[in-house]
């Protein structure tokens, strides 16, 4: 069936939420459509949990509203939205065993008998559990239990499903299994994902959009590669994959080549559409692996220059930590698990003027 | 192991001396008089005081005189309309007191608990003040017109019935309290996300979550309201009689040991046979460790 409809499934506008004297949410707004798989991340206490239960009508907002479906549904019910959660510690019913579990938004519905075991039958296979019918919540190991959650909170094919760090109680291992399970989940049943995480990297791994929360705002909402490769600013380059943060003031300005000086040195960049003016102040995110470390004196051109403080390997990596004038660190890495740089060496940093993004250029909101 | 021996023996004689006291203390004044007691039920009575050691069945066949057995159903059903009622009470009681915020759970907590300081005796005696002929509670009621002229409420049934909610509802309210105050309140929020309404959540998930503190509630009060005489005595007059009263007039008043003694043995059959069949009915295994 070929539509034109709009296939927008939630929007927030403008939510606001406090707890007491405590800010948490100061102007959320989101638009997620039909399949997509969304991913709220950031630091504990930033706010995406308070978003979610908001989503889900376990809380309600101080202003703002929540649109499903293009219906304003703020001040629904939890159990009146065709939306549904899984919890972060699973939540499941420890009196009920794992078909009750998965069967009990149809028993609720007054579904049949027959078809409730149909289809908890269909969901245990779509999770892998198949045999575990009868088990109880306290018998199952926490991949498992995780599996289970997911399976009660889809057998009602809703709109919309919310995951509260889902696998943060897992081990690593696990974590990489059930991300790619996740991901092909969500794939087959084409349901509208809104995933919470911390972890940058599972993030980075699953998502369609990220949504980079601090202090009950959205950094930049934008896709895994617009939020790696070009960070609004430096706190989402710095969450996201870690940047270096140069900070100066713009020396030339010379078409999209932009020079800019600080105690250090000098460095170019490209303006990536911002307007850019002589004497105006910047902050540059640049990753370690873009930038080059060479002895000072070998060759010439624009760079900072700093004193190697350290070297250590990690991840099949070299991390070679440089310290600038005031005593700030910039981690250059590279392959390989030595060069010929050592501690107390000066050295020139340098990069393409391409790779270095300027942040910080606009008001967050 | 030869070398591990000797300790391990001697950390058995250790462990011997701290338990042993406990089970001497339990065979002596638990054990000791309940068999004292059935021996006693099945001893004749003396002539004047005491009793002779010829064995009698009499005392048992005794109990099934309509009159006693009538007590007996007396005792039950006042047992039963108790407990039903502080269930009724104390059940809403503890499941919001565990839902209060810390601060006022606290104060909650405490006030449940300073009745507790006086004695039980004289707690009751302050319902002989409100219940009797232009007490408090007649003073009350006819300062605010609502009725005409005093209930009579003392020494009668429906003050029996007070008397007994009143002394055992705080068993219910904090046996309901320990188990609501358990549970994980991100169930209901489950419950309600996948569609319950507030009285569907409460119902499959609260409820059941919270069912084995209140029958729990129901062993601590159903079992005292069996023998509780002091309250029949104080607020029933000699108007209600219940298993109770009659234990204790046998023995105090006609010093019919053996006759008491039978009495009490049936009771204690009695109660725990209403409690296996409870058990069996209700199909919880484990009461909170009572049964």
């Amino acid at each position: 069936m070929v539509t034109l409809l709009n296939d927008t499934i939630l929007q927030l506008e403008d939510i606001h939420k406090s707890f007491g004297d405590t800010k948490v949410l100061d102007g959320i707004s989101l638009t997620a459509r039909q399949g997509e798989f969304i991913t709220l991340l950031g630091s504990s206490g930033c706010g995406k949990t308070t978003t979610l239960r908001i989503i889900a009508g376990l809380e309600s907002p101080d202003s703002g509203r929540v649109l499903l479906e293009g219906k304003d549904m703020t001040q629904a019910e939890p159990n009146k939205r065709d939306v549904n959660t899984v919890f972060q510690n699973y939540a499941l019913f420890p009196h009920m065993n794992v078909e009750q579990n998965i069967g009990y938004s149809l028993k609720i519905r007054r579904a049949a008998k027959e078809e409730i075991r149909r289809r908890v039958g269909e969901m245990l296979q779509l999770v892998q559990l198949e045999g575990y019918e009868k088990r109880m919540p306290g018998e199952l190991s926490g991949g498992q239990k995780q599996r289970v959650a997911i399976a009660r909170a889809v057998i009602n094919q809703p709109k919309l499903l919310l995951l509260d760090e889902p696998l943060g109680a897992l081990d690593l291992q696990l974590r990489r299994q059930m991300q790619q399970e996740l991901k092909r989940l969500q794939k087959k049943l084409g349901i509208t994902f809104i995933y919470i995480t911390h972890d940058q990297e599972e993030a980075l791994n699953m998502s369609d959009r990220i949504a980079v929360m601090k202090d009950g705002v959205f950094q930049q909402v934008g896709t895994p590669s617009q939020v790696y490769d070009a960070p609004k600013t430096a706190y989402v380059a710095q969450f996201v994959g870690t940047a270096n943060i140069v900070r100066g003031v713009v020396d030339r300005v010379d078409g999209e080549r932009v020079t800019f000086r600080n105690e250090d040195g000098t460095g170019e960049f490209l303006s990536r559409g911002y307007g850019f003016a002589p004497g105006e102040p910047v902050a540059l995110a640049i990753r370690g692996e873009q930038a080059q470390a060479e002895k000072a004196g070998e060759k010439t051109g624009p760079g900072l220059f700093g004193t190697v403080k350290e070297k250590s390997f990690s991840g099949g990596m070299l991390r070679i930590c440089v310290e600038l004038a005031g005593g700030q660190e910039f981690i250059c890495s590279r392959h390989g698990i030595d060069s010929e740089l050592a501690p107390g060496d000066r050295v020139r940093l340098s990069w393409e003027p391409g790779s270095a993004c300027p942040v910080d250029r606009e008001e967050v909101r | 192991m030869a070398e591990g021996r000797p300790q391990k023996k001697r950390k058995l004689r250790g462990e011997a001396l701290t338990i042993v006291p406990l089970y001497l203390f339990t065979l002596v004044f638990v054990a000791g008089p309940l068999v004292y007691m059935v021996v006693l039920s099945f001893l004749t009575r003396a002539e004047t005081w005491g009793v002779v050691g010829e064995f009698t069945l009499e005392n048992y066949a005794d109990i099934f005189q309509p009159v006693y057995l009538q007590t007996f159903w007396e005792s039950i059903k006042l047992a039963v309309i108790s407990t039903v009622l502080i269930a009724a009470i104390g059940y809403p009681f503890g499941y919001f007191m565990a839902k209060l915020p810390p601060k006022w759970k606290k104060r909650a907590m405490l006030l449940l608990m300073i009745p507790f300081w006086t004695s039980s005796l004289i707690r009751l005696y302050g319902w002989i003040v409100i219940f009797r002929a232009n007490g408090v509670l007649d003073t009350a009621l006819m300062g605010l017109h609502i009725t005409s002229e005093p209930l009579k409420l003392l020494y009668t049934y429906p003050a029996v019935v007070v008397g007994m909610v009143y002394a055992l509802l705080p068993f219910m309210i904090f046996s309901v309290y320990s188990s609501a105050e358990k549970l994980d309140f991100s169930l209901v929020e489950a419950a309600r996300d996948l569609g319950a309404s507030p009285l569907r959540a409460f119902f499959t998930v609260s409820f059941k979550l919270t069912l084995p503190g209140l029958l729990s509630g129901v062993v601590l009060t159903f079992v005292p309201s069996m023998g509780l005489f002091f309250i029949a005595d104080i607020l029933g007059g000699n108007k209600v009689v219940l298993v109770g009263n009659l234990i204790q007039e046998q023995l105090l008043k006609t010093h019919n040991w053996p006759f008491a003694a039978a009495l009490s043995v049936a009771l204690l059959l009695l109660t725990t046979l209403i409690l296996f069949l409870y058990r069996k009915v209700s199909g919880v295994k484990d009461l909170e460790g009572l049964v």
